[in-house]
């Protein structure tokens, strides 16, 4: 009886007397507008389209972000400048549809799509969440600084030729008999 | 059959083929490169590495090639062996040591055999630590992209391109790890099927440049199964679409017909669908006033049209599709609907048509045409009119050192030591011709005579088989006439080709003789391939009457008899003379016109409706041997475009299955249409098929810069297949082969997962079916028409030239397309050059009329021949006669000149 | 037998207008209460501590459509909130606020209050049944059943009060409380109530008929706008209600020293029987339904005749 008592009733009790000593605990809530909360490097918010260090734009085109977005998100074209570089003709973020999960920039190849920690993009008109590349491209490296794709990859653009990338050797001579 | 052990697992395979080959039939994953279905085994890059056990007590067994290793029978080989595995990762890491690591800007990333292969084979990680190897890149021309730092040596660009098409323009260059594919020199690639290099690579070395212009990955093209629209080989093809442009065209297998590969027409000779000047709404033209058609008003003039009341001429097309011809003909009734090919053309078809039913002919497809072993081509210069067989007929010329391998117990995949064995041995191909044409390197004869000589030397080869065919007047190729006549009655698969091209009946009534002749000596059906230029030009004669001419329902129309004309998707003044059409047209009460792209017909209508393109629309075709196929719609239109047979049909507007099967029910020779309609019920669960692959990207942010609210996925209530992702898509089952892709096969090569077996049919794939039946057995041998005769001095016989690029009138206005086509030119020889005091590339006026065109002198060419260029309008070849007299113009006639033009007796004078 | 006094016309209007206020606000009270309970700080932004958040509920509620289903039966589904939302007012009639404040002065108030709360039921079920639709018409009959089974517990619990002031009037009940209020000889008949009258208002951790992780807001899944609106203030109506009864019927009322009105100490008694039950819905996990059934049935009714019974024994032997 009196276990009965004390597991079915007191136990209640406790319970209530517990929560209630809450009333006098400070609470945990930061209110945010007065109160910027700290925002980590790697917070995924905004998204960005970056440059590389020599101020060209990153991104390549090569449609992997497109891909990888689960909600689909993400639709670009690819055009090529007369450089030899590829580069997006548009870039659209839908971000009433984006859900921030971050694996455009883990499939990005070239570090151009970052996700930062702005996350205060609430419109009114849900038309104003549809982000083009010219809303979308920052003056900057964003999070990685020093990649440069066209200083790795063996294509050719102008002021970087045959061989001039990251670990080529100079373009063979195919009429050469040397070995 | 033989039985080999793979992995401790049973399969019954081909003991004929190679172990690599019977793995990839039994769906097995296997990685390899160099090997191709079409080109054999040349064991160039090691990857297929398995190990083989001498018997079941072996267990170290010896690591072997298994592209290079028969699948004899007992063979007991294992794939998953780590040494085995071990080896395919190191060589794959060898192979990637000088790979440029540039994947996110190449247009093969996506559907790279070699990315699929690395992550088969499991290598990841670069650990050579020394420089890489670079090359620079070559202009290809405006089709190919050219980067060599991609390249793995494979072999496979030199072998397709030089070996299997006969290319001579690239070539394998410099040694060991410098190994560089390409031209002696920047410069376009010659030949007709340089396109299929961007399929047959492995990786992106080559690449589709026009693609690369609108470029998508393969995983956002909304595709569907189609058929090329250029010729009337019928090819099946791949669009892709997306942002409402057509993207691109890929090859779609077919078993019967193109197989592995297509013409570069084909391929590249789409754009014309994106293009600006493409019609897009109802419009009436006032003079020359051009304003749209309100909804109402169309209504009215439609069922003007359809009441029936008075005559109306109806003109149909043979680049049409069937069900338009025959909306058209349930219009306009059986007595003035008229096919709309030319007069010559027409008769040349009915020709066609008539022994196309004759039972002692077969109409080969393209796939029998490779198997022919002695082959005779009548005045057609096949590379051009029908470029898809030009390439098998190079195959065919390879029976003979098929055969002589054979003889040795040499493996037919041993594609090396095949070649090695055979040398220059091949198959008999005898070409009589008109001018040289690009299959004379593999020909065994070539006779080069005006074209009414031709009909005589045609007719002597007939004779010389059989005493009942009339023998013509003895010419002077007798000679050449009795040995081809040898090399035929020697052949096991005798081939004979001809068309309406050559603008000839008597070399079709030729063909027709030797045919026959054959025929009664082996007591078999001979191969007989008659050749018709457009893509259903068969299948609108065949709904056509016989005797309703063009000019007839022309001088109708001139002389007020028919007030009123449809012209269905046809520009009359590549059919008729230009008078002639002017004066038809100008005096009508109403001429409609529907079509897709403005011509000089459309200019004449009162009113022009605008019609959607091949990749718009699920239509019918049939091709040159009478195979009905099923194209389906790629995507839609988004102007007011509609399938030409919708503004014509007079009953309910119901959907495209439905008027498929009233064609079948209703147009005699049809019967067999409905066959090609795939049944709904039997895919899994009653699902539609998907255009849109599984991954397709950007759904929710490709419209959204207009309304960022997503519209409703557009509904295709016609046919099996959803403009969505929605549905089930085809996996191993070709029943509606939309794209080729199988779990880890992103590329092309993924069609062997799709097929019975290597090179064999597609699982539940339909070929099409045979329309014509071959019930009349008429045994009469066609006489011979009045000899050859020499025309006057400075007077040229007239032999049409068609161009790959130019000829075809859609195709003409793409943008690839145009940048390879040429001038309107005539071809002469260097003699008659001479006489006339003209020089290669002078403009000349034909006829003195004012007809300009470039003039090109050509080595192999008959003299008092002119070879007169055919298409893109220039000239307009029915308002010339059977001969022509040419004069030096001052003018230049276009800015394009004939440096382009690919022949391969080009005159260079100093030679 | 029994006598009706009516207040004027000015206590009716204003005990309605208090009573619908006090009910409001208390949406607020309890948010905020939540929230310190679960060391949030819950509504603080409209108006001084958030206060005006009512205000905003309520010109949100008004503002939304007012949308009936075209599968429910319109009259019926109409009805069905008028219904809570006047006889938990009305049970208000004859409750004594202080000895001149109270709507009538009834001497069955006791039997009213039971009678207002058996009415109550009719307005969920046809609530329930209207909606046709699967989770409202569980929502429907669980609050049947629990209901019309906790209105006996309630009833038999409150004969005990009965028995010893001796009157169904709730007036005379509180000034026989003058001496001492009923809730030490009464109880175990106080715990009953407590436990039957958060039952009857169907409050956490008793709210099986709208359990939201369950079956989704239960009878009312289907209502919106201001028919929601009433359901939401009927439940906070009959909170008030069920903290005024048990001030009366077992903490005097009214009663108490007199430096402050009477009036403020009813109010502050009520008061914290409502921030209890505020308590109960922060603390108490809600049980499954056939425990909450067995519980009543098994446990609450033996007690509660025990109860009486032991009271009358003791009120027949003192007399």
């Amino acid at each position: 009886m009196f276990t009965l008592i004390k597991d079915s009733l007191l136990t209640q009790v406790r319970t209530l007397w517990l929560v209630f000593k809450k009333l006098f605990t400070k609470a945990d809530t930061v209110e945010y507008p007065d109160v910027q909360p700290y925002m980590f490097p790697r917070w995924r918010g905004r998204i960005i389209l970056s440059r590389d260090p020599d101020g060209e734009e990153r991104c390549v085109a090569c449609n992997l972000c497109a891909v990888v977005c689960p909600v689909d998100c993400i639709a670009l074209q690819k055009a090529e400048k007369d450089d030899g570089r590829w580069y997006p003709e548009f870039f659209r973020i839908n971000f009433s549809r984006c859900v921030m999960c971050g694996f455009c920039e883990e499939a990005c190849p070239t570090n151009a799509i970052q996700l930062t920690p702005d996350f205060e993009m609430a419109e009114y008109v849900r038309q104003d969440m549809v982000w083009e590349k010219e809303n979308l491209l920052i003056n900057g490296t964003g999070k990685y600084h020093d990649y440069n794709f066209y200083r790795v990859s063996g294509m050719q653009i102008d002021g970087k030729d045959k061989g001039e990338a990251l670990n080529e050797a100079a373009p063979v001579d195919v009429r050469s008999l040397l070995p | 059959m033989a039985k080999i052990v793979v992995d401790g697992v049973e399969f019954e395979v081909n003991p004929d083929n190679n172990l690599l080959q019977e793995c990839l039939s039994q769906g097995l994953d296997l990685p390899y490169f160099c090997w191709h279905p079409c080109m054999g085994s040349v064991g160039a890059c090691r990857q297929c590495a398995v190990k083989q056990y001498k018997d079941a007590d072996d267990k170290v067994g010896m690591l072997v090639m298994s592209c290079m290793t028969p699948a004899a029978d007992g063979s007991i080989i294992s794939i998953e062996d780590e040494q085995a595995k071990d080896m395919r990762e190191r060589v794959i890491e060898s192979l990637m040591i000088s790979h440029p690591h540039d994947c996110p800007v190449c247009e093969e990333g996506g559907e790279c055999h070699l990315q699929d292969m690395t992550l088969m084979s499991g290598h990841n990680y670069r650990r050579y630590d020394k420089k890489k190897v670079t090359h620079r890149n070559q202009y290809l021309g405006p089709f190919i992209n050219h980067e060599m730092n991609r390249c793995i040596t494979c072999y496979r660009c030199v072998r397709f391109y030089g070996d299997y098409a006969g290319g001579t323009d690239l070539a394998a260059q410099a040694s060991h790890h410098h190994t560089y594919f390409g031209r002696h020199e920047d410069g376009v690639l010659e030949s007709e099927f340089s396109g299929n290099l961007v399929e047959v690579c492995p990786t992106g070395v080559f690449t589709d440049q026009a693609f690369s212009q609108h470029y998508s990955r393969k995983w956002d093209l909304q595709t569907a199964p189609s058929v090329c629209t250029g010729c009337s080989v019928g090819c099946n093809t791949i669009p892709g679409e997306r942002y409402r442009q057509l993207r691109r065209i890929t090859n779609r297998y077919n078993s019967d017909i193109n197989g592995y590969f297509i013409c570069d027409r084909g391929r590249f000779g789409y754009d014309y669908v994106n293009s600006d000047a493409r019609l897009t709404e109802p419009s009436q033209q006032f003079d020359a006033e051009v304003v749209p058609i309100a909804e109402q008003e169309l209504q009215s003039v439609l069922e003007e049209f359809h009441s029936g009341e008075g005559g109306t001429i109806g003109i149909g097309s043979p680049r049409a599709s069937n069900e338009s011809n025959f909306a058209l003909r349930c219009l306009v009734g059986d007595e003035n609907f008229y096919s709309g090919l030319s007069d010559r053309s027409q008769e040349a078809t009915q020709l066609v048509l008539k022994l196309a039913r004759d039972k002692v002919f077969h109409s080969p497809s393209v796939r029998e045409i490779e198997k022919a072993d002695a082959v005779v081509i009548l005045g057609e210069d096949v590379t051009n009119v029908a470029p898809r067989i030009a390439l098998a007929l190079r195959q065919s010329v390879r029976n003979k050192a098929k055969e002589l391998a054979a003889g040795c117990h040499i493996p037919q995949w041993q594609d090396a030591a095949v070649r090695e064995l055979a040398q220059h041995d091949r198959s008999p191909l005898a070409i009589l011709s008109s001018y040289a044409t690009r299959l004379d390197d593999v020909a065994s004869d070539c006779v080069v005579d005006v074209p009414a000589a031709l009909v005589d030397t045609g007719f002597a080869i007939a004779a010389s088989l059989s005493d009942l065919s009339g023998a013509p007047a003895t010419t002077e190729h007798n000679a050449v006439a009795e040995r081809i006549a040898a090399q035929l009655s020697a052949a096991k698969r005798p081939l004979i080709i001809a068309g309406t091209t050559a603008g000839q009946t008597g070399l079709i009534k030729a063909a027709a003789n030797i045919a026959r002749a054959l025929s009664a000596r082996s007591e078999a059906a001979i191969d007989l391939c008659l050749l018709v230029p457009e893509v259903n030009t068969l299948g609108v004669s065949m709904l056509a009457n016989n005797d309703n001419k063009l000019s007839e329902a022309l001088s109708k129309l001139a002389s007020g008899a028919a007030r009123r004309a449809i012209v269905l998707e046809n520009d009359l003044y590549r059919r008729a003379d230009s008078e002639t059409v002017t004066a038809a047209l100008s005096g009508l009460e109403k001429l409609l016109v529907i079509d897709q792209l403005p011509t000089a017909t459309t200019s004449q209508a009162d009113i022009v409706l605008p019609s959607t393109a091949f990749s718009e629309h699920e239509a019918t075709y049939v091709n040159y041997e009478g195979r009905g196929q099923l194209s389906f719609q790629v995507h839609r239109n988004h102007n007011r475009a509609l399938p030409a047979w919708r503004w014509l049909n007079d009953s309910e507007p119901g959907d495209v299955e439905a008027m498929i099967n009233r064609c079948a029910e209703e147009a005699q020779g049809f019967d067999k249409l409905d066959d090609l309609l795939p049944d709904i019920k039997q895919f899994v669960a009653g699902m539609k098929v998907p255009r849109q692959s599984h991954r397709y990207s950007g759904r929710t942010a490709m419209r959204s810069q207009v309304n960022v609210h997503e519209p409703k996925q557009p509904v295709d209530s016609q046919s099996v297949m959803s403009f969505s992702m929605e549905g089930i898509p085809s996996a191993s089952n070709a029943t509606v082969l939309g794209s080729v892709w199988a779990p880890g096969w992103n590329s092309n090569q993924a069609i062997s997962k799709f097929q019975n077996e290597i090179n064999g049919e597609l699982k539940q794939g339909h070929t099409g079916s045979l329309l014509i039946e071959r019930t009349e057995s008429v045994s009469s041998f066609y006489t011979p028409e009045a000899a050859a005769q020499e025309s006057a001095k400075g007077v040229l016989q007239v032999a049409p030239a068609y161009q790959i690029f130019g000829s075809d009138e859609l195709s003409a206005r793409s943008h690839a397309i145009q940048q390879r086509m040429t001038d309107a030119y005539v071809g002469i020889s260097p003699e008659d050059a001479d006489s006339l005091g003209l020089k290669q590339g002078d403009s000349v006026s034909l006829d003195g009329n004012g007809t300009l065109a470039t003039l090109c002198i050509r080595s192999r060419i008959r003299t008092g021949t002119a070879a007169v260029y055919c298409g893109d309008n220039q000239i307009n070849p029915h308002s010339l006669g059977a001969t022509l007299t040419l004069s030096k113009s001052e003018t230049i006639s276009d800015d394009r000149g004939i440096s382009g033009l690919i022949v391969s007796d080009l005159y260079e004078e100093g030679y | 037998m029994f006598t009706l006094q009516v207040g004027s016309i000015f206590t009716i209007i204003l005990v309605l207008a208090v009573v619908i206020v006090v009910a409001a606000m208390l949406i607020w009270v309890e948010r905020r209460l939540l929230s310190f309970w679960q060391e949030r700080l819950g509504p603080n932004r409209v108006g001084w501590f958030g206060l005006l958040q009512v205000v905003a509920d309520m010109v949100k509620i008004f503002n939304k459509e007012d949308w009936i289903p075209r599968f429910a039966d319109r009259f019926s589904f109409v009805l069905a909130p008028a219904i809570i939302m006047t006889v938990v007012l009305l049970s208000f009639a004859v409750i004594p606020f202080a000895p001149n404040i109270g709507v009538v002065d009834s001497n069955v108030g006791v039997l009213f209050v039971l009678a207002m709360a058996s009415l109550g039921a009719y307005s969920v079920m046809l609530g329930g049944l209207s909606s046709d639709n699967k989770y409202a018409l569980l929502g429907s009959l669980r609050c049947a059943a629990q209901m019309v089974s906790y209105e006996v517990f309630m009833g038999i619990s409150l004969l005990g009060v009965v028995a010893l002031s001796g009157s169904f009037n709730l007036r005379v009940i509180v000034e026989a409380q003058a001496d001492g209020w009923y809730v030490i000889p009464q109880f175990v008949g106080f715990v009953i109530f407590l436990i039957a009258g958060i039952a009857e208002s169907h409050r956490l951790p008793f709210d099986l008929p709208e359990a939201e992780g369950e079956i989704a807001a239960g009878y009312h899944a289907e209502y919106g706008g201001i028919k929601f609106g009433m359901f939401f203030v009927a439940e906070y109506v009959g909170l008030v209600l069920v903290s005024s009864l048990i001030t009366v019927l077992f903490f005097g009322g009214w009663l108490g020293p007199a430096f402050l009105p009477p009036i403020v100490w009813f109010s502050a008694k009520a008061f914290t029987f409502i921030a209890f039950f505020i308590l109960l819905r922060a603390a108490i996990p809600r049980p499954r339904y056939d425990q909450l059934m067995n519980f009543g049935w098994l446990f609450l009714l033996p007690v509660s005749l025990v109860n009486l019974l032991v009271t009358g024994a003791i009120i027949l032997s003192t007399q």
